[in-house]
């Protein structure tokens, strides 16, 4: 294994959900040694949402939450009891990073707020993630990133005009977020290694979200436009839509950027007398009569299945590619070439898919290595060789419910 | 514009050659303080051209899309396939620390200005590539535009009615943006890396898995479950042992919609909310057929398609009374799962933007104007994350560069822009 950019670099991750732990991963994945905590008695969120294995439910069933704790270890830890408290500040007087994802006010709780552990840690670098940052009128609106995404505006601009908004499955700006933050977390290790000084990093996710959306809020700003939903129009070019395909529910994309493209179109689907037709042979006639000619590649791309159509234009061309469903990506040769999804055996789901990064660095390649860990499944490492405690601490702590186990669980998920 | 305070990445600079669908890295790395050049083709970038513009006037100075993702940046034009071209890049290499692309791949090599050419020049050189597929594969010479990008990393899919296509995001390009932002991540990676061992390396951005990486969870429904998720409107599927279910999120409100996460169960936020929504409605004399309703017991794997519409539509009647803003009000006192479908006006609009002072003001002082731009996604302690300066005029920076700088002379500059190199 070559040179990982993080090797030796300590992270208490106490963040949970969506944004906080996706960093701690991306730091995880170039390697450093990234500790999650968490707690029987409230499990993540995640660990209670599908997809599970087998459909069983279950808190170390979840790819859900896998797919954010990628080479992380596990500890379970109740810090809400007093030698739990002490446990916490042990870990972060090891650690470099700390997290916080939690609801503003929440880490203070716990004496784990920035101003508390920098105490012991003066240079301790401490990020903290929330819908809507850590003070103001709204600071206190807990929530998921669905709320972010829609009160950020994607909701609005998304779909069709004649028809309502749609809900934004993916909680969009959970996954802009992340990559900004972690863009923070270096830029922090880079001032303390040139000062020696610690950072708080204070992101809003929905500030982070909303940078998606610069143009059209100056747009606002300069012009009073409120941008609304178009379909899969484009206000440039034509034709520049989604195409229903021979199969159940397949689509194929097309986008038509030039005069030469649109010569290609015309002549891989034989119909070379479009160009001198009145309804199509200028830019500003094919938009005008956008509706007929989408309906007239339909009729086309309906007779052959979405990669065939792709493979035909992209030879002549034209930008062009199917909606890959979630199957489609686990199909896609390219993807299979990027390596993008690499398969882990996670002790409990078994052998599954974690996402690798969108970047590829040549010397110094990520290494996906870990799957997430079922609650508290590297204790033993963590309590004894990080935290120093000997045999009979540790069986102390989980006696006394410190260390917490599965019988912590609430009674709803007990197993 | 506030002190330009000096930050994490003052010091640097960053050769941005891009085209729209990289712009947005050049842009991160400049409000951490590097010092970015811009490095468009004579006569402008063709990203000049994209919309909307201020105040609909479609000039080469007056694209919002060029204002927002060339912010920070300075800019000079060259053409860098010119042998003229090529060796005044050359020299700028050899004091950059970063040069980004969004060629097709293999075109800086054809050039001779690849990395394995550059890192000769300057080891130390992190040089960051975003195209839709990445350098190398199958489909690393296909043609892509936004919804192509977007149409093959999977998020298509996820938007859209039943009934109709699935639709990509109207505020486009957001694939760009993601490449953008995942470019400004890597490169962060590598400058970290560079400053702790002295050799800088390449960094291949593919926006097609930038894409992928925003699809929260549904290519592990795919592995594990077997399950497509796809968009369904104001709907989002859930999917259990028995098949699909369609949970209603989004609700019309009095002047708009709003999304609302409902049921409970487990999640003791969810149940929370749900309990003291139905509070409020109940006080209001609305949803009494659900008062007796035990929502911990709410088990959204065995409840059926029925009942649960049963419930949304009653939560939906009284949603339906109220307005966005009186709805954001209550969700905020209460921690109750909703919030509102907002516009561009309510985001600017927003107090808690305001309180946090969010907006930044960019001057442009040539057409007399100061605007307020979207501020910084991250809230630094010890260091500033702000916007620098307005994107650049054309060859505005020219003389700076090219005559301060690298020492060309006037009567130079001029026999180069007639030539059509700058």
């Amino acid at each position: 294994m070559g040179k990982q950019i993080f090797e030796g670099l300590k992270v208490a991750d106490f963040s949970w959900v969506g944004v906080g732990p996706q960093v701690a991963r991306e730091l995880a994945e170039h390697g450093a040694t990234v500790v999650r905590v968490e707690c029987h008695r409230y499990p993540d969120t995640l660990r209670l949402i599908m997809p599970f294995k087998d459909f069983i439910a279950g808190i170390d069933r979840s790819a859900f939450f896998a797919a954010f704790n990628t080479n992380k270890y596990g500890m379970s830890l109740d810090m809400n009891r007093p030698k739990g408290k002490e446990i916490a500040q042990k870990l972060v007087n090891w650690a470099d990073i700390v997290t916080d994802g939690m609801t503003p006010g929440t880490m203070g709780k716990w004496g784990l707020d920035y101003e508390s552990c920098r105490k012991t840690k003066p240079d301790i670098i401490y990020y903290s993630t929330c819908q809507q940052g850590q003070y103001g009128p709204y600071a206190k609106f807990g929530g998921y990133g669905m709320f972010a995404a829609t009160m950020g505006g994607f909701s609005h601009v998304t779909g069709w005009p004649d028809m309502d908004p749609p809900h934004i499955f993916n909680n969009y700006t959970d996954f802009i977020s992340p990559w900004y933050l972690t863009i923070a977390v270096v830029g922090a290790l880079l001032h303390r290694r040139k000062t020696g000084r610690g950072m708080y990093l204070d992101q809003a996710q929905i500030e982070a979200g909303i940078t998606f959306l610069g143009p059209y809020l100056l747009d606002y700003a300069v012009n009073g436009r409120i941008a609304g939903r178009m379909g899969n129009r484009d206000r440039y070019m034509v034709p520049h839509g989604a195409y229903p395909c021979m199969g159940i529910d397949r689509w194929v994309v097309i986008a038509v950027r030039s005069e030469a493209e649109w010569e290609s179109l015309c002549r891989v689907m034989d119909h070379p007398e479009w160009r001198e037709d009145g309804r199509f042979s200028t830019i500003l006639a094919r938009k005008e009569n956008e509706d007929v000619l989408d309906e007239l590649i339909g009729t086309w791309t309906k007779n052959y299945p979405p990669e065939q159509i792709m493979a035909t234009l992209q030879s002549a061309g034209v930008p062009c590619g199917p909606v890959a469903r979630p199957e489609d990506l686990f199909n896609d040769p390219q993807l299979k070439h990027r390596e993008h999804f690499r398969i882990l055996e996670h002790k409990v789901i078994g052998k599954h898919s974690y996402n690798a990064p969108a970047y590829r660095l040549s010397k110094t390649p990520d290494n996906i290595s870990k799957p997430a860990p079922c609650l508290g499944e590297d204790n033993e490492y963590i309590y004894r060789e990080i935290l120093g405690f000997s045999d009979e601490e540790i069986a102390d702590l989980l006696i006394e419910g410190v260390i917490t186990t599965d019988a912590d669980l609430p009674a709803v998920l007990a197993k | 514009m506030e002190k330009q305070a000096e930050s994490v990445l003052s010091g640097y600079r960053v050769l941005d050659l891009t085209n729209e669908r990289g712009h947005l890295c050049g842009k991160i790395l400049g409000d951490l303080g590097a010092d970015v050049v811009m490095i468009e083709p004579p006569g402008g970038s063709p990203s000049r051209s994209i919309g909307p513009f201020y105040h609909d006037i479609p000039t080469p100075e007056n694209s919002l899309f060029w204002w927002y993702s060339g912010a920070s940046k300075r800019g000079i034009s060259l053409d860098v396939a010119s042998p003229d071209g090529k060796d005044i890049f050359r020299r700028l290499v050899k004091g950059a620390h970063f040069v980004i692309e969004s060629f097709d791949p293999g075109y800086m090599d054809g050039l001779g200005l690849g990395y394995s050419h550059l890192e000769a020049i300057n080891p130390g050189i992190v040089m960051t590539s975003i195209t839709p597929f990445g350098q190398s594969g199958p489909y690393a010479h296909y043609q892509a535009t936004d919804i192509v990008c977007s149409a093959m990393g999977g998020i298509m899919q996820l938007y859209g009615q039943p009934d109709r296509a699935p639709v990509r995001i109207s505020a486009d390009p957001q694939s760009y943006f993601l490449g953008g932002l995942h470019a400004a991540q890597g490169s962060m990676l590598a400058h970290y890396y560079r400053e702790l061992q002295g050799e800088g390396q390449q960094v291949d951005v593919s926006i097609q898995q930038a894409v992928i990486l925003t699809l929260m969870v549904a290519s592990e429904v795919w592995d594990v479950v077997k399950v497509n998720i796809r968009g369904s409107g104001p709907f989002s599927r859930s999917v259990t042992a028995k098949g699909l279910l369609n949970v209603r999120f989004i609700y019309a409100c009095k002047d708009g919609h709003v999304v609302h996460w409902p049921g409970g169960g487990a999640q003791a936020g969810i149940v929370t909310s749900t309990k003291r929504l139905m509070k409020w409605a109940n006080e209001e004399g609305m949803c009494l057929e659900l008062k007796d309703v035990d929502w911990s017991q709410f088990d959204a794997l065995s409840i059926t398609q029925e009942e649960l519409d049963y419930q949304t539509g009653i939560i939906g009647g009284f949603l339906r009374t109220k307005t966005k803003a009186e709805l954001l009000e209550r969700a905020v006192q209460e921690s109750l799962l909703i919030a509102p479908v907002a516009t561009v006006a309510d985001i600017m609009k927003s107090p808690q933007l305001e309180a946090r002072d969010y907006w930044q003001n960019v001057e442009h002082p040539e057409i007399g104007e100061t605007v307020s731009y979207p501020g910084s996604p991250v809230k630094m302690s010890e260091a500033s994350w702000q916007i620098r300066r307005r994107a650049p005029l054309i060859g505005e920076h020219n003389e700076e560069i090219y005559v301060k700088e690298l020492g060309f002379s006037k009567d130079d500059l001029t026999l180069l822009k007639c030539r059509g190199i700058i």
